[in-house]
């Protein structure tokens, strides 16, 4: 069993969690993802460690309940402990293995929407201990949907803020910021890191792309083990050299080139299980209550 | 003297219409009087071949002339004393191609059930309480063992009975294997079977610490250099599954065999109390033949989908065991053999809505001897389907080889080991089972955890 240490409401739908995961935290690097299971009946959900304390021997994440098994993750309270957490899974950020004074050379811009922001925080923290100053934009659709911005700050070089309905910020997507970093005040980018909702992240590498800014993302498909067994997680990279290639997200990612990602079939796959989730979902919901009525389960007949 | 013919006594099984339909165990076994009535047609041969057939060489006749007296309780002692799941391989084992394979009595009439008999024992033991016994004392040495199938289970409890200390790394958040995540319910139950194995080995004082990713929370390095591991054994399986690289394999509704198991066996899918989801398919199309292929097209059909099992060669070649092949024709699988996809065809959404096949015909036989399948020119047509699974087995996962220093692999990926010991090309670690061979079967596993097992046992004698 693995201890909840922490927990905390981030924004109006994000809640982080810090977890005693000695093992994984000793381990970790940015850039990787855990897979945690609440119980004997919950679902194995991957997700990408936003922090940890190697010696406090905790591991942060951030999630938004959206599925039975991040529904469920949000009735645990801290000091309540889950049954599951296995990690470190997938490949480091490759900055990471860089050379530091080259990376001090460069100018880096983060992208980051909705729970993304959380990942982000540790990969620019990790350059700010090291020297290395970047640009972060943060997107949201409104005000409350926001959460780091002090956190961010500490850390970033610049720290652009975004929202859809202009409610807090600048107003519109995180593309338009781009758009206006590159254009208008003519930073020159040498590379940017994107996590996101896979919308934001398409449309954040078809900007990036006409500006020739090399930017790497960070999947998050649908997996079940996360070791390279079950091959739920594999998505298609265009190579123009190579030509196409499958890879295996949980194993040769969770990061890749954004612009060699066959991002239609990515969104497809990620609709994969809606109707069984949904199912799901209404069953843990409404329990015993749930008898018909959802045009799925039956309970109608 | 002339033997008087007598038939195998018939094992009792849940009837086809009925377990098509639920993931109860297929096969009910044996009960103790038709357990003695098959042990008492073993000729009790002088030379017996079959427990060379064994790949973990159980003196096979000496436990069926227990089983023929009666005494149980004795027959189990002497099959654990080679064999760590007992109720397992009685379930499992490919045994008409190896102890019954070779049983003389076949000549006469047909080999003696050797795996229900086994099945018997072990279950008769499971529901007296009788467990196998470990050492009376531990002799100070540590080994790590690398995944809890069937080759780990095997290896660490051979270990773990010579007293050594034993702790196994399992990457899932449960115990077994590939007899947990892969092998269904239906025929080989986990709580019952499986999880009481387990429990078996960890009795034996063998620890077993799963949610644990050897090559990523820790490396084999630390295990031996920081953790005082003094040998390491890697029994990781197969891993990454393997897909055709025709066009549409990415589509909605297609799903390595891997994958659609593990939903449904290790996550429990087929479970309304679970909250794991699993496709429900009205027309499922598996490709492959192997027992994997068997599985889960007998899933696909239990979660009440038509299936078809589409495979490149004929009848003859498929490499299940014969016994899931005539289970999977009783249940109403369809076979289309001789029969290869050529592209996964897609609706507007994405999603699968047939398979493009071709006919095949058996030409010249190919390295393995098996005649070579080659298609027949102009002869595509469709198959109806909303999804499709694909079994053609897996290739070795390169967690472990990727991140352990002087490890040597072959050009298949697969680490290089000594058949005899298990030994690699790196001191003190060994390797057996699917990670060393590529895809095999669970018999062959244990048989490779066995062999390592006294091989560790060896090296570590050698240093001391």
């Amino acid at each position: 069993m693995y201890k909840i240490t922490k927990k905390e409401q981030l924004s109006e739908v994000v809640w982080l969690m810090d977890l005693d995961a000695p093992q994984v935290a000793q381990h970790c690097e940015p850039g990787q993802f855990i897979i945690v299971r609440t119980d004997e009946e919950g679902e194995r959900i991957p997700l990408t460690i936003c922090d940890y304390d190697r010696e406090q021997g905790t591991i942060t994440i951030a999630f938004q309940p959206l599925g039975v098994g991040t529904q469920k993750l949000l009735k645990y309270e801290e000091g309540d402990s889950i049954a599951d957490v296995v990690g470190p899974l997938g490949v480091p950020s490759e900055l990471i293995d860089e050379d530091i004074e080259e990376l001090k050379k460069k100018r880096i811009l983060f992208v980051a929407g909705g729970v993304g922001t959380a990942p982000v925080y540790p990969q620019v923290k990790w350059l700010h201990e090291h020297g290395v100053k970047a640009d972060v934009i943060i997107g949201a659709r409104n005000k409350d949907l926001l959460f780091f911005e002090e956190k961010m700050k500490a850390v970033a070089g610049n720290l652009y803020i975004t929202t859809d309905d202009g409610s807090y910020g600048r107003h519109g997507v995180v593309t338009t910021v781009i758009e206006d970093l590159v254009e208008n005040e003519g930073i020159v980018y040498d590379r940017c890191i994107a996590i996101g909702p896979m919308i934001m992240m398409k449309f954040c590498t078809l900007t990036t792309k006409k500006y020739n800014i090399p930017t790497i993302v960070s999947m998050n498909p649908i997996m079940v083990d996360g070791t390279g067994m079950c091959g739920a997680c594999r998505l298609t990279l265009h190579d123009e050299v190579n030509g196409d290639e499958v890879k295996f997200a949980c194993v040769d990612g969770p990061e890749f080139d954004g612009f060699k990602i066959d991002w239609n079939e990515c969104m497809k796959r990620m609709q994969m299980y809606k109707t069984e989730e949904g199912r799901a979902k209404l069953r843990y919901e409404e329990g015993d209550t749930h008898h018909g009525g959802c045009g799925n389960c039956g309970g109608d007949k | 003297m002339a033997v008087e013919k007598k038939p195998r006594v018939p094992v009792r099984e849940q009837a086809p219409e009925v377990r098509a339909h639920n993931f109860e165990e297929v096969c009910y076994g044996y009960n103790a009087e038709e357990a003695m009535a098959e042990a008492a047609r073993c000729l009790n041969c002088k030379k017996p071949a079959c427990v060379g057939g064994c790949p973990v060489n159980i003196q096979i006749p000496n436990f069926i002339q227990e089983v023929k007296a009666g005494n149980f309780a004795e027959a189990y002692k002497i099959i654990t004393d080679s064999s760590a799941l007992p109720a397992v391989c009685g379930r499992v084992c490919p045994q008409e191609s190896q102890c019954e394979g070779k049983c003389i009595r076949a000549k006469i009439d047909e080999p003696i059930a050797i795996g229900k008999l086994e099945r018997f024992v072990a279950d008769w033991a499971k529901e007296n309480g009788i467990r196998p016994t470990g050492a009376d004392q531990k002799n100070g040495h540590k080994v790590a063992v690398i995944g809890s199938g069937p080759a780990g289970l095997t290896c660490a409890g051979d270990l773990a009975k010579l007293g050594y200390e034993v702790t196994i790394f399992e990457a899932l958040h449960k115990a077994g294997g590939v007899l947990c995540y892969g092998i269904p319910e239906f025929r080989l139950p986990k709580d019952k079977i499986v999880a009481e194995e387990c429990k078996n080995v960890e009795g034996l004082g063998v620890e077993i610490k799963t949610d644990f990713v050897i090559g990523k929370a820790k490396t084999i390095d630390e295990l031996m250099e920081v953790d005082g591991y003094e040998s390491v054994f890697v029994g990781s399986g197969a891993g990454l599954p393997r897909f055709m690289g025709i066009p549409g394999e990415n589509a909605n509704g297609v799903f390595s065999a891997n994958e659609y198991l593990t939903r449904n066996n290790l996550m429990k899918a087929y479970r309304d109390d679970y909250d794991t989801p699993i496709y429900k398919a009205k027309k499922l199309v598996v490709v492959g033949g192997g027992n994997v292929a068997m599985d889960a097209a007998r899933t696909a059909l239990r979660l009440g989908a038509e299936t078809h099992l589409v495979y490149r060669r004929s009848e003859e070649e498929l490499p299940a065991r014969k016994e899931e092949v005539h289970h999977a024709k009783e249940e109403g699988i369809i076979f289309d053999l001789l029969t290869n996809p050529v592209e996964i065809l897609t609706n507007e959404d994405g999603w699968v809505c047939g398979v493009r096949c071709i006919r095949m015909e058996l030409g010249e036989p190919d390295a393995s001897g098996r005649r070579s399948p080659v298609e027949i020119p102009g002869s595509e047509f469709d198959i109806e389907a909303d999804a499709v699974v694909m079994s053609l087995g897996t290739s070795p996962n390169p967690l472990i080889s990727s991140t352990t220093k002087g490890l040597e692999i072959n050009r298949r990926k697969c680490i290089v080991a000594d058949p005899a010991t298990g030994a690699t090309s790196k001191p003190g670690v060994f390797c057996g089972g699917d990670a060393a061979t590529g895809a095999a079967t669970v018999i062959l596993a244990m048989g490779a955890g066995k062999a390592a097992a006294a091989g560790i046992d060896a090296y570590i004698k050698s240093k001391a």
